[in-house]
């Protein structure tokens, strides 16, 4: 098989595992104001809960990007320079997010005081809703194309990006990660949250079902080869037997679901980017897999670092999984660890 | 200012932020470990009381570390899309190699040894910690690969078809003599970085608790505080030892790689046999080399850091101005305005960026001393110029090894990729032409005023929850959390470390 291919189908892959990973701590940092109830030291409990449920895996989750933007700048830098470069902005806003909640989830409970968890709470949702959206833009403006000069530098400047059919791009990935994280929520926690979380995703399953299926048939329509159908279908299958699935109460069936919709979703934008790597729109040029990618001896060299380390990382990153296994609830959650705000406002010299 | 000189200072700005964190995590951790191990051993309870509070501030500073490098990974191709370019086929390697060899490692078993104290047994979350620690380390080695690179190319060859350097062997990559040097050199001064900090909170520590004369406090101090601080000056000593050792090494690699970089840091206009290094000089330096006066110099000492030889014929370094007519004959780029490159970087800062690397070393080498002498033979001090000097030394090597990446980076202009002299000098880029073409200044400018303003607020955040929580102390109860030491049916208690 030709490299380049291989390398266009692995990055990919790192997508998926990024967007199914992270598409679930996303959304529940989405749900931290809309699931929590009853009175102000519960709902602190709830949102508690909310944050150790990905507590031990949020970072892990995040190097899978970390890990798609690296690769990608190895096995084709034509395509990281070039997207990178023209989603500048886009970009900025994504990255400013996952800064906020980064340090927002770590720093949370090192400050015992109510306000400090709000502004926290506030950063969690912000920076979790921000690149929710912003994701299903770039990938929407992916699949339908950038407008890309001969020398591969895009020039349709930043107001082109939110076009209709990104937009709705951005509605789809937020929906699917707050169904995602509601499903999750539902399989990690127990009690009342639990209950609350299973009914909201029951709800929110119709809906994605409808937003998402929107956008996968005007991606399959307006800008994809008959083979993604398939990808379609399986969507909207699975988005189907989520809405079943959280009736039933089969939390660990309705995970598995909500996230083989991801990898779906996926495998319709790269197999209808196939084989460019940005499809060009009127006017434009595009940029196709082969002129993207680097030498035949890096992404040898490439290949087999992926080969031997991916598994490697998939088992441990499993284990801890599993290692967290046991589902949370309120009664876990003990007394605040944190300083006082009054101790950390005298410290400063 | 024009996009070229943003995309330059917001480079420097985040870069050199992002590492007032990483030498701390990457000496912290492996100390930590340490810590930790003494317990798991010995069984002695002050060792979990250190672990708990260092780790801590290991916590505290890593997730810092953590969200600024995100955005490290994607201002390449954000705001240097032709600089990646070029680079793409051999610098991506080594970056995608850190992310999947090293960054997976560095968060999944931190998650692990945060919030898997009661989850795990001991040897496993014992594991968890040392692995956390060698991850940080290897993500150094791979970083520096990439940036060694860029400094001395090696391992690849330039396609005038497609202008882009090519990768021929990774294993050449990986070896380049520059990484071999840097690594030490970046790593040990990490280490000392970290040695300092702990000595430092861990002597104001000790002094504190003697100062109050309560016995059972003046028993802290001998049980607890005394042992971290002896901890702290072995680290030190050991990776100070490496730091002159390593930069040594780069200091003569630098002689033959980069001889602008080494004749700039000198302010050395003329080539020169037996020359001094200049320890105080004064003339416009940034109007470039003439009236400079070097006011205090050691005779034969930059020489000998360059070639090995204090005198005589072997001990000749070239001067800027060699430097700038022979790299003229053999590049004689122009600039995009049409004027001659000048390929010497500006003086001023690598003359002082290279004092003060060396310099603010003298803080660490005064505590270690000091605390050595002051704690010999089981005594503690209740000296409260040490503890003073503990305070003061804990932010220098942090400056230090700023000024150092700033010698490294601004001494290596007016390129990006510097050429190698010795192999093939066609890979070679100028910082001008490595910035992003389709990127207007005004989009570089609003990130860098975001960049800074979110950076800015960090800092207040993480130093003061750096500085409180090192004030608390260490814990005065610990228990032994793990499973082994747990009743059998007590699974409904609260988790040991949550958010
Ligand atoms: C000598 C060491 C060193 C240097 C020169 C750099 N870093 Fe760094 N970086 C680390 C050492 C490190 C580390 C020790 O592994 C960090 C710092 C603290 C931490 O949390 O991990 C880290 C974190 C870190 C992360 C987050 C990893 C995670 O989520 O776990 C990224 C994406 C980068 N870095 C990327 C970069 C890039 C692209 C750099 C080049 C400009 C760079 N770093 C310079
Ligand atoms: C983490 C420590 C580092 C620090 C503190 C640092 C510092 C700097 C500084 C001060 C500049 C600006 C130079 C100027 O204005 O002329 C710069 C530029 C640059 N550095 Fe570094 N650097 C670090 C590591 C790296 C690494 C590891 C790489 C590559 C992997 C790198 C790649 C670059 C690039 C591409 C530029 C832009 C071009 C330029 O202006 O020189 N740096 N860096
Ligand atoms: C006798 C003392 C020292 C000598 C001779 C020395 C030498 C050097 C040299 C020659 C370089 C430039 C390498 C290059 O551009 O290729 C360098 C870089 C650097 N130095 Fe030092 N140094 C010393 C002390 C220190 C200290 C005390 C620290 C920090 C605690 C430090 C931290 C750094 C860092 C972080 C860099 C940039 C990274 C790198 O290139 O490895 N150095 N040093």
């Amino acid at each position: 098989m030709d490299l380049a291919i291989l390398w266009f189908v692995i990055i990919a892959v790192l997508w998926t595992g990024y967007l199914v990973l992270e598409g679930f701590d996303f959304g529940v940092g989405m749900l931290m104001s809309i699931l929590p109830r009853g009175d102000k030291e519960h709902r602190e409990k709830e949102r508690r809960v909310l944050v150790n449920t990905i507590g031990p895996v949020w970072d892990g989750n995040e190097v899978w990007l970390l890990t798609a933007g690296g690769a990608t700048f190895a096995a084709f830098p034509e395509w990281y320079a070039t997207m990178f470069s023209g989603f500048y902005l886009p970009l900025l806003i994504i990255l400013v997010g996952l800064v906020a909640r980064g340090v927002a989830f770590e720093y949370r409970g090192k400050i015992a005081d109510a306000a400090w968890a709000r502004r926290c709470d506030l950063a969690i949702q912000a920076g979790s809703w921000i690149p929710a959206v912003m994701w299903g833009v770039a990938f929407g403006n992916l699949v339908r194309g950038l407008l890309l000069d001969a020398d591969h530098q895009y020039v349709g400047g930043f107001w082109a990006l939110l076009n209709p059919f990104a937009l709705l791009g951005g509605l789809t990935t937020a929906t699917l990660f707050l169904l995602h994280g509601a499903v999750f929520v539902a399989l990690k926690t127990d009690g009342d949250i639990r209950r609350r979380a299973s009914r909201l995703a029951s709800g929110l399953s119709v809906v994605t079902l409808v937003v998402t299926g929107g956008w996968a048939v005007w991606a399959q329509v307006a800008y994809s080869v008959p083979w993604t159908w398939g990808a379609v279908v399986v969507a909207a299958g699975c988005l189907a037997g989520v809405v079943v699935a959280t009736r039933a109460r089969r939390e660990g069936t309705a995970f598995t679901l909500s996230a083989v919709t991801i990898v779906a979703a996926v495998v319709l934008i790269f197999g209808s980017m196939y084989p460019d790597v940005i499809p060009a729109v009127d006017g434009g040029v595009a940029l196709s897999v082969a002129d993207a990618s680097s030498t035949d001896y890096t992404l040898t060299v490439m290949s087999w670092v992926a080969v031997f380390l991916t598994p490697v990382v998939i088992a441990y990153q499993a284990w801890t999984y599993w290692v967290f296994r046991r589902r949370l609830s309120t009664r876990d959650i003990p007394a605040p660890a944190g300083l006082s705000w009054q101790k950390i406002k005298d410290a400063a010299f | 200012m024009d996009a070229l000189a943003l995309a330059r200072w917001q480079f420097a700005i985040t870069t050199v932020y992002h590492f007032i964190f990483v030498p701390l995590t990457i000496g912290l951790a492996p100390i930590v470990a340490g810590m930790q191990t003494a317990w798991v051993i010995t069984q002695k309870e002050r060792w979990l009381r250190l672990t708990k509070f260092f780790g801590k501030l290991l916590l505290i500073n890593f997730a810092l570390g953590v969200v600024t490098g995100i955005w490290q990974e994607f201002q390449f191709g954000m705001a240097w899309s032709e600089y990646s370019r070029f680079v793409g086929d051999v610098f991506g390697a080594p970056l995608a190699m850190e992310a999947l060899a090293a960054f997976f490692v560095e968060s999944v078993f931190l998650g692990v040894w945060i919030f898997g104290w009661d989850r795990v047994s001991k040897k496993i979350h014992l594991a968890s910690i040392w692995l956390f620690a060698l991850a940080t380390n290897l993500s150094a080695f791979f970083i520096l690969a990439a940036n060694s690179w860029m400094q001395h190319p090696v391992g690849a060859v330039y396609n005038p078809e497609t202008g882009r350097a090519e990768m021929e062997s990774i294993w050449a990559v990986l070896t380049n003599n520059t990484l071999l040097a840097a690594f030490p050199h970046a790593i040990s001064a990490a280490f000392l970085t970290a040695g300092t900090f702990v000595t430092g909170i861990a002597t104001w520590w000790m002094v504190r608790l003697v100062r109050s004369r309560k016995p059972e406090h003046v028993e802290t101090a001998r049980t607890v505080y005394r042992p971290a601080v002896r901890v702290g000056v072995w680290v030190m000593i050991v990776a100070g030892i490496g730091v002159i050792w390593s930069g040594d090494v780069q200091g003569k690699l630098m002689y033959e790689q980069q001889p602008g970089k080494m004749s700039s840091a000198e302010a050395l206009c003329e080539g020169t046999e037996s020359a001094e290094f200049s320890i105080l000089a004064i003339g416009p330096l940034h109007a470039g080399c003439e009236d400079v006066r070097h006011l205090i110099s050691l005779p034969g000492v930059t020489s000998y850091l360059g070639t090995g030889h204090f005198s005589g014929e072997e001990s000749y370094l070239p001067g800027v101005y060699d430097v700038q007519e022979e790299y003229t004959e053999r590049y004689g780029d122009v600039t995009a305005d049409g004027e001659a490159v000048t390929y010497t970087p500006p003086l001023a800062i690598t003359y002082w960026s290279f004092r003060l690397m060396i310099g603010f070393a003298a803080f660490s080498v005064a505590l270690a001393l000091a605390a050595l002498w002051f704690t010999r033979k089981g005594r503690v001090s209740d000296n409260i110029w040490l503890s003073r000097l503990g305070l003061v030394a804990i932010p220098a090597p942090f400056i230090a090894c700023s000024f150092g990446w700033i010698f490294t980076e601004v001494g290596r202009q007016p390129w990006v990729v510097a050429p190698n002299p010795t192999g093939i000098d066609q890979i070679r880029l100028l910082t001008e032409r490595g910035v992003s073409t389709a990127v207007p200044a005004g989009v570089i400018l609003t990130s860098m005023i975001v960049l800074t303003v979110i950076y800015a607020v960090l800092a207040v955040v993480w130093y003061r929850l750096m500085h409180r929580y090192a004030v608390e102390g260490a814990p005065q109860t610990v228990r032994d959390e793990s499973p082994e030491a747990q009743e059998p049916d007590d699974s409904d208690r609260p988790l040991s470390f949550a958010y």
